[in-house]
């Protein structure tokens, strides 16, 4: 391989990192799904480095699972985004903390 | 090759952070389409076309297009017009056109280069994935049906809900 496997892992841990601060400081739930995504995809990364490193192709088998997991997650939370909206007018995830139930 | 391995990881990590440093959603959006399509860059790269064409296709296409509908559904109205027409300096789109024009360049070099300068997918062709998408993994492939299916069920339930909830019915 030409690219160096370390490179590629460390190129996924620190996409991983950065989508774990979004999650961490964003107080917008849109911009929470969008870390998410970014975690996800860093996840899928790493995975499809290891498949390349070791010449197997189970690692993009794994991110093709990643990528469908993505989708229906994505699906659902933001059909919830829109009910959270209708519900609280507000995208701050603070508002959530007055459940019922 | 690794040369467009590096350029293409600065800039997914750029985008990246600015994903998360923007206040504004749409302007988020745009530089998450960036990273995107960086890490597809990436994929390619690491020897696997098949799985960066998937990228482009689902990640930046399909999902991406999810969140502009919902961020546009979130805010109607006439001020979100005035809104729209105050967003639109060269100075929103210009940082996601920069790293744009970046992977641009780095696709156009790629093209350029000689046949050899191409990862040889060894054992990762995409008929290797196929077959063991659909050998080993049978199994799995079903359950992602499923969780598919699942998504499919709970966003239309979802979106339903909210409907009904806007018509009357104080929560």
């Amino acid at each position: 391989m030409n690219v160096p496997f370390q490179h590629a892992l460390a190129l996924a841990a620190a996409l991983f990192a950065i989508g774990l601060t979004g999650v961490l400081m964003r107080r917008n739930i849109v911009f929470v799904l969008m870390s998410v995504e970014i975690m996800l995809n860093a996840a899928g990364l790493a995975f499809v480095a290891a498949g390349a490193r070791w010449g197997q192709p189970d690692g993009q088998v794994m991110f093709l699972f990643i990528l469908t997991m993505a989708a229906a997650e994505v699906s659902v939370g933001l059909a919830l985004v829109l009910q959270f909206y209708h519900r609280f007018k507000t995208l701050a995830t603070d508002a959530a903390g007055k459940m019922r139930g | 090759m690794e040369t467009v391995f590096d350029i293409s990881a600065v800039v997914a990590v750029v985008a990246t952070l600015m994903v998360i440093a923007q206040s504004r959603a749409v302007h988020a959006l745009l530089y998450l389409t960036v990273s995107l399509l960086a890490v597809a860059v990436v994929f390619f790269t690491l020897g696997a076309p098949f799985v960066a064409a998937l990228e482009v296709i689902i990640y930046a296409g399909a999902i991406m297009v999810l969140f502009v509908f919902v961020i546009m559904m979130l805010n109607l109205g006439a001020e979100a017009a005035r809104q729209e027409r105050r967003w639109l300096t060269p100075a929103d789109w210009f940082g996601p056109a920069i790293l744009g024009a970046i992977l641009l360049a780095e696709m156009v070099w790629v093209l350029a280069s000689p046949q050899s300068a191409f990862p040889a997918p060894a054992a990762n062709d995409p008929r290797a994935v196929g077959a063991a998408l659909f050998g080993p993994y049978v199994l799995v492939a079903d359950l992602a049906a499923l969780v598919l299916l699942a998504g499919l069920v709970g966003a239309y339930h979802f979106g339903r809900r909210s409907a009904e909830a806007g018509e009357g019915e104080a929560p």
